[in-house]
């Protein structure tokens, strides 16, 4: 197999493999996801009936600032090691790549957050009906902010203290997933109909699918000058 | 005719984008530019608070409308007139529209951040409190974190070349943004219906009430403009000292 053909698969392959052998990129922000939930009942009251009000926005900004912590290591490390040149000089288009940076990105932190929800979601009492909801709300929805946090990333990729200025350029774009996808979960608590709303946030999702790897890749060719 | 036409938008285009010739002509334009924002400005609020009549409702607490409006129109054109540069500014890569990009972001938050004053000043009197979570003002405040965004990612960068085109980069991506980030947020808003009376209402002012508004909104669209090249020309001349016309300045 020819290294070009396969350039696609191939960063992918070896984000999730660096990922597995190092076992932190997956384990630190489900545990920021773990431990700021737990602040929620000790902050707030440990009361059932309280909780279960307050839970599917707690999950979900828990989830975000997670995904958002995550962000600001999608390109910096390859910068570090100079791998990240490579990929910008590669024949291959840009998005695509940054698109499998992105996927990456999002198996290692979207997705173990989407499967942690339901027990978060137990434990913050959460009614019965919203967890189907809150597991599909999460997957388009952390994926949406991995999307759109590529960019915010690529941007400040070369900064040596980019961290806290990456969440503040990147975190109001992501009102309306947060809209969108803390409301799908109170509307099913609620007794209403919730797929017109996860049907807008999957629009939302495509739309960003569509757009947020050119406007990512063209962000990465002007962040990596500092 | 057309080819003249174009030759002439080019050789203008060309000219405009020389930082230079921008100092020296906005250097004409300011004081006729001073004298009509000024003149518009006081006109519209000795009119608006002096002579228009009072409202039904509100008594003489709705005046402040005459300044709330304006500041609420331009700060959301501001956004546009910061993505529009950003734009011009990465197609044809126009150094003075980096400038002017550059410029629009503080002069936008500070008008987002007036609008949220004095609509908080105006809540105080007709919905009773400070703060509500209205549609209008929670999109105004995410508007507020937008410029905050791009005035932040601007001051980060050492390279300035590479500030400049972060920044449109970032605006162009927060004016994709700006209409799904409102209609998720009036959808939001309906979703969740606070009991709040609104009051304002821009279709059924009097008209009494209007002409004095229309004055001051004009007056502030020429306020804008005079503070955005004030603002330009101070990032040409931060930007371009190295030049010798610069340095003719201060001689």
């Amino acid at each position: 197999m020819h290294p070009t053909n396969n350039s696609h698969t191939g960063i992918l392959q070896r984000d999730l493999l660096v990922a597995i052998r190092q076992g932190s990129d997956f384990l630190n922000p489900l545990l920021f996801f773990v431990m700021t939930t737990t602040l929620v009942p000790l902050a707030v009251s440990p009361s059932p009936s309280q909780l279960a009000v307050i839970a599917p926005g707690m999950i979900w900004i828990t989830a975000l600032l997670a995904t958002l912590l995550a962000l600001d290591g999608i390109f910096k490390d390859d910068l570090a090691d100079g791998s990240l040149l490579q990929i910008i000089l590669s024949p291959k288009s840009l998005w695509s790549l940054v698109l499998a940076k992105v996927i990456a990105h999002w198996l290692k932190t979207g997705l173990p957050i989407t499967l942690m929800a339901p027990l978060l979601g137990m434990m913050l009492s959460l009614p019965g009906e919203g967890y189907i909801p809150l597991v599909t709300g999460l997957a388009v929805g952390t994926a949406c902010f991995s999307l759109i946090g590529a960019v915010g990333a690529a941007l400040t990729v070369a900064l040596q203290r980019g961290g806290v200025l990456l969440s503040l350029v990147v975190m109001p774009l992501y009102f309306p997933v947060l809209i969108f996808g803390a409301s799908s979960v109170q509307r099913a608590v609620q007794g209403l109909e919730y797929l017109p709303v996860l049907a807008m946030l999957g629009a939302f999702f495509t739309f960003t699918l569509l757009t947020g790897p050119f406007a990512a890749a063209a962000a990465l060719r002007v962040g990596i000058n500092g | 005719m057309w080819q003249s036409i174009l030759k002439f938008i080019q050789k203008w285009f060309h000219r405009f984008g020389s930082p230079r010739w921008f100092y020296q002509t906005t250097g004409k334009w300011l004081p006729y530019l001073a004298v009509i924002s000024v003149g518009l400005l006081v006109l519209g609020s000795i009119w608006g608070l002096g002579f228009a009549p009072q409202d039904a409702r509100q008594g003489n607490s709705y005046r402040i409308i005459f300044i709330h409006v304006p500041i609420s129109v331009l700060a959301m054109i501001g956004y546009y007139v910061m993505a529009a540069a950003g734009a011009v500014a990465l197609i044809w890569k126009i150094k003075i529209a980096n400038m002017v990009m550059v410029s629009a972001a503080p002069l936008g938050a500070a008008l987002t951040f007036l609008a949220l004053l004095t609509g908080s000043i105006w809540g105080k009197p007709t919905w009773g409190t400070y703060w509500v979570w209205d549609a209008r003002i929670t999109s105004m405040l995410i508007l507020f974190f937008l410029y905050l965004g791009v005035i932040a990612l601007n001051q980060a960068f050492t390279s300035r070349d590479t500030a400049y085109k972060a920044c449109a980069i970032l605006s162009l991506v927060g004016t994709v943004n700006i209409p799904i980030i409102y209609k998720s947020v009036d959808w939001w808003y309906t979703l969740h219906q606070p009991a709040t009376i609104k009051l304002t209402g821009a279709s059924s002012i009097h008209p009494d009430m209007l002409k004095p508004l229309i004055v001051m909104i004009l007056g502030f669209y020429c306020f804008y403009a005079l503070v955005l090249m004030l603002n330009t020309r101070t990032e040409i001349l931060a930007r371009e000292w190295r030049s010798s016309w610069v340095r003719g300045l201060s001689q």
